[in-house]
C-alpha cells in the first residue's frame, strides 16, 4: 500500500487533480481510496457524485465522542469502487481545524480503514501546511510520498516551496520523500520551463504538466471528474498519463528548498518579474 | 563586605557547582546573600523572568493565578473553569477561601464548575458549549451575582470567542459575565494571571457597584483572601478601630463588593503582588490612596494599626491606641508562653504572594529566625520590600528548584521549613519540620490578634512535634 499525500497552494486544484489521478489509477486497476483533510469536505465530490454528508468529525460530534463511530458509517464507496472518507471539520473562524485531521487520520487507522489490498491511499490536505494538523498525513509514517500541486503563479510557487520545507523537517525524523511537482496550468508565461527549474532547484522532478482546459469545469459541473465524464477526451488522458507517472514514479527524494531571493531571481530569470534595477 | 554575605554567597556557590555552566550562571542571578543596607551590588536576586527548562520549578499558571487566587473566592460568582475537566478538578477548593452564605444557593466558593471539553470542542470551537453552560447554570443558580469565564490553555489555542459570548449573555441575564484570558500557558508563572484578573475586575465590574450611603472612615480590604478565615480576622480589627470596611477583595467577597470599592477613602493591601495593579488604577482613576499594612505577629500589627490610624482623624487613631492597648497583654501572653519554646530556632521559607517578607515580623516575635526565603513569582518590587526585613547574610531565593531548597536545608540546618505542597513530602521524608504555608496547612486564621495565637501554636505544633524525632534523619 503506498500512502500518498498532495499538497499546494488554496485553490490550486489539488482536489480536481487528486480525484481525476485517483479515477485514472482505479481504471489501471489499482484500489484506492482519498482522505479528505480539509473542513470544507470537498475533496471527494467528483467521485461521490455529492458532497460527503458523512465527515468524521461532523459523525463524532453528533454522537458525542469519535469513539462512538464505525468506520463503516464514514467510509463510503463512489466511482469505479473508489473509497472515500472526510475528516470534516468547523466553520471558518472557529475552534481547531487541525485537530480534526489528527482525530479522524488516526480512528481511520485504529479501525482498520486502510485494508491489506488497498493499493493507494491519497491524503488530500488543505492549502499551506499552517499547523501541525494538516502536516498530520506526513508525521509518523502515514504518507511517505508527497506531491504538491502548483502553476506558474508566484505565489502558487511559493506554496510550494514552503511545503518542502514541512517535508525537509518530517523527512529527516520520518520516512517522507518528494515524489515531484504536479503543475496544474493556468497558461503563465513560460510555465513548463519555469515549473521544471523550480523543480530542479528543489531536487525533484516536474512529474506532469496538466494542461488547462474546460472539459475539467464542465465534468465538475455534473459532480464527475474528465475520466468519468468524458473518457474519450484528451484531457482524461492527460490524468491517465499523470496516474501512471505517479504509479511507476520511483523518484522520490528530499527536497532542498530555495530562498525567497532565489526564487524571486527564478522568476527574473525567466522575464516575469522585471528586476528592480529594470523598474528604476 | 561582611563576612555574613561572604559566607552565604560561597555557600550558594557550592550548591549551584552541581549544575551545569549555562544552569549555573542563570540560577546565580536568583541566588543571594542578603544585604539588607541594599548597598551590597550583589545581594539582589534577578526575578520574574523565565525559569530554567530541566529545573523543578514550582510556580504555578496564569490560570492559577487568575481563577486560584484573585476571582476563586468572590463566593456569589459562578466561577467557570473554561477547558477539559483537570485544570479545575485539581484547582478545586485548594486555597479554602472561607465564606458565609447558603452554598449552591447565593454562594458557590466550593463548587468546580468546568465546561468539561472533549476533543469535538477543541476541533469545533468551546463557545457554544459554553453558551449552553451559561444557561444551565443560571436556570440551576437563579441567585448568583455573576459568571466568571476562567481560559484554560486549549481557549486560547483554538481562539474561542468568549468575550462575543459573554456580551451576548451578560445582556440577557443582566449579571456581570467576565471573560478571563487566563490561559496558562501566558506569562512565566501565576503572577500575570493575577494582572490579568485585576485588569478583568477593571473593566467588567469596578465602580458598577451600589452602596447607599458614604462614610468618612470608609475602607477596602484588598489583597485578603480569607484563608482559614484570615481576612475575617483582619476586618474585625479595622471596625474595632471605627473604620467601615465596605468591600473585602476577595476572600469572602461579593461581586457588588468588588464593584464598590471605588467608594472607599483609602485602599488597605495586605497581598501587594496580586492586586497592586488595581489599587493603583484606583489611585490613578478614582483618587484613592492605598496603604500596604501587614497582620502578622504583634509587632507589624501595632506598627500597622498606626500606620491605618495615620490616615484618618483623632477619633480613629485614639481607637487605635486603645485597641492595641487592650489586646497587647493577650498578645505578651503568647509570646510568653512560645518564646520559650521556639527562641533560637531557624526557619525557612519558600512561598509566594505576601508570605516570604509578611511573616518574618510573626516569627521574630516568637524569638525564631529566618535565615532563608524566597518567592516563587515574586518582581523586583516585592525583593526590595523583603532585604530590610531580613538579616545580613540571610539567603533570598527566586523561584527555587526542588534541588537548591534540599541543599539549603542540609547547610542552614533550619529547624522548619515553610513552603507549599509541592514540597512538602520531601521534607518529611527528609525528617525536617514542615507547614504547608500556603493554606496555613488546613488550620487559620494566621492574620491579626485572632490569627497571631493560632500561628504560634501552629508553628510550635510543626517545630516540636515528638513525630518528626521517630523518622531517620540524615546526619
Amino acid at each position: 500500500m503506498r500512502q500518498i499525500a498532495v499538497y499546494g497552494k488554496g485553490g490550486i486544484g489539488k482536489s480536481t487533480t487528486t480525484q481525476n489521478t485517483v479515477a485514472g489509477l482505479s481504471q489501471a486497476g489499482y484500489k484506492c481510496m482519498i482522505v479528505g483533510c480539509d473542513p470544507k469536505a470537498d475533496a471527494t465530490r467528483l467521485i461521490l457524485h455529492a458532497k460527503a454528508q458523512t465527515t468524521v468529525m461532523d459523525l463524532a460530534r453528533e454522537r458525542g465522542t469519535v469513539e462512538d463511530l464505525e468506520v463503516g458509517e464514514v467510509l463510503l464507496t463512489g466511482f469505479n469502487g473508489i473509497r472515500c472518507a472526510e475528516s470534516g471539520g468547523p466553520e471558518p473562524g472557529v475552534g481547531c481545524a487541525g485537530r480534526g485531521v489528527i482525530t479522524a487520520i488516526n480512528f481511520l487507522e485504529e479501525n482498520g480503514a486502510y485494508d491489506a489490498d488497498t493499493d493507494f491511499v491519497f491524503y488530500d490536505v488543505l492549502g499551506d501546511v499552517v499547523c501541525g494538523g494538516f502536516a498530520m498525513p506526513m508525521r509518523e509514517g502515514k504518507a511517505k510520498e508527497i506531491y504538491i500541486v502548483t502553476s506558474g503563479e508566484m505565489m502558487a510557487m511559493y506554496a510550494a516551496n514552503n511545503i518542502s520545507r514541512g517535508i525537509l523537517k518530517y523527512a529527516q525524523s520520518g520516512g517522507v520523500r518528494l515524489g515531484g511537482l504536479i503543475c496544474n496550468s493556468r497558461k503563465t508565461d513560460k510555465e513548463y520551463e519555469l515549473i521544471s527549474e523550480l523543480a530542479k532547484k528543489l531536487g525533484t522532478q516536474l512529474i506532469h504538466f496538466v494542461p488547462r482546459d474546460n472539459q475539467v469545469q464542465r465534468a465538475e459541473l455534473r459532480r464527475m471528474t474528465v475520466i468519468e465524464y468524458s473518457p474519450e477526451h484528451p484531457q482524461a488522458e492527460e490524468y491517465r498519463i499523470l496516474a501512471k507517472k505517479i504509479a511507476d514514479n520511483r523518484d522520490l527524494v528530499i527536497p532542498t528548498p530555495i530562498s525567497m531571493d532565489e526564487l524571486e531571481q527564478l522568476l527574473m530569470d525567466f522575464g516575469i518579474m522585471e528586476s528592480e534595477e529594470a523598474v528604476a | 563586605m561582611s563576612s555574613a554575605i561572604k559566607d552565604t554567597q560561597k555557600m550558594i556557590e557550592e550548591v549551584l557547582e552541581a549544575y551545569p555552566d549555562k544552569s549555573k550562571k542563570d540560577r546565580a542571578k536568583h541566588l543571594a546573600a542578603n544585604d539588607p543596607t541594599g548597598q551590597c551590588s550583589t545581594c539582589q536576586v534577578k526575578s520574574n523572568v523565565k525559569s530554567r527548562p530541566g529545573v523543578m520549578t514550582v510556580r504555578g499558571c496564569a490560570y492559577a493565578g487568575a481563577k486560584g487566587v484573585v476571582w476563586g473566592p468572590v463566593k456569589d460568582q459562578l466561577t467557570i473553569s473554561h477547558g477539559p475537566v483537570g485544570c479545575g478538578q485539581y484547582s478545586w477548593w485548594a486555597r479554602r477561601n472561607y465564606y458565609n452564605g447558603q452554598t449552591g444557593i447565593d454562594t458557590f466558593g466550593t463548587m468546580h464548575i468546568t465546561t468539561d471539553f472533549q476533543e469535538k470542542d477543541i476541533v469545533y470551537g468551546g463557545d457554544k458549549g459554553l453558551d449552553a453552560a451559561l444557561h444551565e447554570l443560571k436556570e440551576l443558580f437563579p441567585l448568583a451575582k455573576g459568571m466568571g469565564i476562567l481560559s484554560e490553555c486549549p481557549v486560547g489555542l483554538i481562539g474561542d470567542d468568549i468575550e462575543a459570548v459573554s456580551k451576548r449573555v451578560a445582556k440577557e441575564f443582566g449579571i456581570p459575565i467576565v471573560p478571563v484570558r487566563c490561559e496558562g500557558f501566558r506569562g512565566v508563572s501565576q503572577s500575570l494571571g493575577h494582572h490579568i484578573a485585576n485588569d478583568t475586575i477593571r473593566d467588567y465590574v469596578l465602580g458598577k457597584g451600589v452602596l447607599e450611603k458614604t462614610t468618612p472612615y470608609d475602607v477596602a480590604l484588598i489583597g485578603d483572601y480569607n484563608i482559614g478565615g484570615d481576612a475575617w480576622a483582619s476586618r474585625k480589627m479595622l471596625e474595632e478601630m471605627g473604620l467601615r470596611v465596605i468591600a473585602q477583595w476577595t476572600g469572602d467577597a461579593s461581586v457588588n463588593e468588588l464593584g464598590i470599592a471605588t467608594k472607599s477613602k483609602l485602599n488597605l493591601i495586605h497581598c501587594y503582588r496580586s492586586m497592586n495593579y488595581i489599587c493603583r488604577h484606583m489611585e490613578e482613576a478614582y483618587g484613592i490612596p492605598w496603604a500596604e499594612f501587614n497582620f502578622f505577629g504583634p509587632t507589624k500589627i501595632y506598627q500597622s494599626i498606626r500606620k491605618i490610624a495615620s490616615y484618618f482623624d483623632d477619633t480613629i487613631k485614639e481607637n487605635a491606641e486603645k485597641m492595641i492597648e487592650k489586646y497587647k497583654p493577650e498578645m505578651d501572653k503568647v509570646i510568653e508562653y512560645y518564646k520559650a519554646r521556639l527562641e533560637g530556632k531557624k526557619v525557612m521559607l519558600y512561598v509566594g504572594g505576601l508570605r516570604p517578607r509578611h511573616t518574618i515580623g510573626a516569627y521574630e516575635d516568637l524569638g525564631m529566625e529566618v535565615v532563608a526565603s524566597g518567592y516563587e513569582f515574586g518582581h523586583n518590587d516585592d525583593y526590595k520590600r523583603t532585604y530590610p526585613d531580613m538579616k545580613e547574610g540571610a539567603v533570598i531565593m527566586d523561584d527555587a528548584t526542588l534541588y537548591e531548597m534540599e541543599e539549603f536545608t542540609r547547610r542552614l540546618r533550619p529547624d522548619m521549613v515553610g513552603s507549599g505542597i509541592k514540597e512538602k513530602y520531601s521534607y518529611h521524608k527528609m525528617g525536617v519540620p514542615f507547614r504547608q504555608m500556603h493554606s496555613w496547612d488546613y488550620s487559620g486564621p494566621y492574620h491579626g490578634f485572632d490569627g497571631f495565637p493560632v500561628f504560634a501554636r501552629d508553628m510550635d505544633m510543626t517545630v516540636n512535634s515528638p513525630t518528626w524525632n521517630l523518622i531517620r534523619r540524615e546526619k
